[in-house]
């Protein structure tokens, strides 16, 4: 089953980690990219910050063109910033693998995937 | 442990400060209070763990240090008096996101004080709302940290003499507000990447540091424009970084620097902004800026830069502010798509405007260089060696004059 292993956490809070954590951090991602390329096809995305993000709102009449707003994003909250996904055996598997990225600034959720297009969705 | 937190702290310290100095009208007591919150923090979260809203948790407990602090302190009744009404302090949960978002645009105008000359404003928002040691402001102004500290000092003493309006300030106000804060943080991040004396060319706290700022009123003011703009310019030339200076701490030109240098990173995410603000509508200055930036971001080499467009922005720019610097930038635009000659035919009508300013002389440099005019290169090198240029600047200038002179006594 394909499970996802999303990020969340504080949009800024990397950026202000002294160079060594950061440095600790991506070791962490490094592993698990390498780790996942060895095992077949995974997805990756990192997100922008959300200040460069523009938000559909649905319309409030029915008929009416969606609403286009530049805001206001929950910075102060918890994120998506963003997430991993792959192929994996069960969830422990799946957990296994997020512990590679696990840190203190991060949440991670690890769920499966009901449906997914494009490469991984082929097999 | 105390890194992570460290980050977390940073991060909601622009916030907390401004919340805290509303709440006690005076900028010692807020970061005091703060400063106290954090402490507990270390202890408490690194036992119990970090809680879902860190910045409810430290606001409510910088409350109750802040007035523990006002009962014992000397300063109660001088605080207290600046109250119009009884001392009420605020309910323990997080302020609403507008009353935040003035919160913080009141706090970084309060550091932009119209008696505190430039470089202290800055100083001033580095040390209450970035929470930068005086020490590392000292060393991105390249002063003594004693010197630093005083300044510091008479700055807040400033400030406390002339306080600002605590009201929920009107739209218009609030938009004088954000255009004075948005200037302070572009000139923040001037500061740092030209410092205009001095071996450091680049200060890049200064730089990362404009940039959060930037982004924070981003954050606050999603609907603006400008200010997506203004963050947007901030990380086109941040994205230079690495570019600009070789091995031997020369300035390289925009023409010769290595692109392939350029943070992918910041360009994209800077386009993304761009994007976004050019959506929003009003061309303003920043908006314009920021294309500019981005036309030369999207060049691969300088040969393919449009330079049609970048003169036209220019041009736009000059309509917005009609500055002898903006002009002289309009022109380097046309120096590409006219040649040297009707360049430097234009230059000629700011040669008393742009007489002390060594880009105005640099740049006729280049220009007599393109057209063979070797002594009279070496002259406008030799004036910009007048004007103190940075030690980078001056190792590619005195360069150039070698050049030069070995090319006239090869004629």
């Amino acid at each position: 089953m394909i499970y996802a292993i999303t990020i969340y956490g504080e949009p800024g809070v990397f950026e202000a980690l002294p160079k060594e954590r950061q440095d600790e951090v991506m070791t962490g991602h490094g592993a698990l990219q390498e780790a996942l390329k060895a095992r077949g096809e995974f997805v990756s995305m990192k997100l922008m910050p959300p200040t460069s993000a523009v938000m559909l709102e649905p319309a409030k009449i029915e008929g009416a063109a969606p609403l286009i707003t530049d805001g206001p994003f929950a910075d102060t909250k918890e994120n998506f910033l963003g997430f991993y996904a792959a192929d994996f055996k069960d969830i422990d598997e799946a957990l296994k693998y997020a512990k590679m990225i696990s840190s203190p600034i991060a949440r991670l959720e690890v769920r499966p995937v009901a449906w997914a297009g494009g490469a991984i969705s082929s097999k | 442990m105390s890194d992570w937190l460290e980050a977390t702290f940073a991060q909601q310290r622009p916030r907390a400060i401004a919340a805290l100095t509303r709440v006690f009208r005076d900028i010692d007591t807020a970061e005091e209070a703060f400063a106290d919150a954090c402490l507990k923090a270390l202890t408490v979260w690194s036992k119990d763990g970090a809680p879902r809203d860190p910045l409810a948790w430290l606001l409510a407990t910088a409350r109750n240090a802040g007035l523990d602090q006002l009962r014992k302190s000397q300063r109660r009744a001088a605080i207290l008096s600046r109250h119009n009404e009884e001392f009420q302090p605020m309910p323990a949960e997080t302020p609403d996101p507008d009353e935040m978002r003035d919160d913080v645009l009141r706090l970084l105008f309060i550091c932009c004080h119209p008696e505190l000359d430039r470089r202290d404003q800055i100083a001033i928002a580095l040390r209450v709302v970035v929470g930068l040691s005086v020490e590392e402001i000292a060393s991105g102004f390249l002063v003594k940290p004693k010197t630093m500290e005083q300044r510091i000092t008479r700055a807040k003493k400033k400030i406390a003499s002339n306080p600002v309006a605590f009201e929920t300030p009107s739209p218009a106000e609030r938009g004088a507000r954000l255009s004075e804060v948005s200037l302070m943080i572009y000139l923040m991040f001037s500061e740092g990447w030209s410092a205009s004396a001095g071996p450091a060319q680049m200060r890049m706290t200064l730089c990362e540091e404009a940039i959060r700022l930037s982004r924070l009123l981003v954050v606050l003011f999603p609907a603006m424009g400008e200010q997506a703009a203004l963050l947007a310019l901030l990380l086109l030339q941040h994205a230079r970084r690495r570019a600009r200076m070789d091995a031997d701490g020369k300035l390289v030109a925009l023409d010769d620097q290595d692109r392939t240098l350029w943070d992918r990173a910041n360009i994209a995410e800077a386009t993304a902004l761009l994007q976004k603000a050019e959506r929003i509508g009003h061309r303003g200055a920043y908006i314009i800026q920021a294309a500019i930036a981005a036309a030369h971001a999207r060049a691969g080499s300088p040969t393919e830069t449009d330079w049609a467009l970048i003169e036209s922005h220019y041009a736009a720019l000059y309509a917005l502010q009609p500055t002898p610097v903006v002009r002289l930038n309009q022109i380097a635009a046309q120096a590409k798509l006219y040649g040297p000659h009707h360049a430097l035919h234009a230059l000629e009508g700011l040669a008393d405007d742009l007489a002390t300013y060594r880009w105005y002389h640099a740049m006729r440099a280049g220009l007599l260089q393109d057209i063979g005019d070797h002594k009279a290169t070496i002259a406008a090198f030799e004036t910009v060696l007048s004007l103190s240029p940075t030690t980078p600047e001056r190792a590619a200038v005195v360069e150039k004059i070698d050049l030069s002179k070995k090319e006239l006594s090869d004629m």
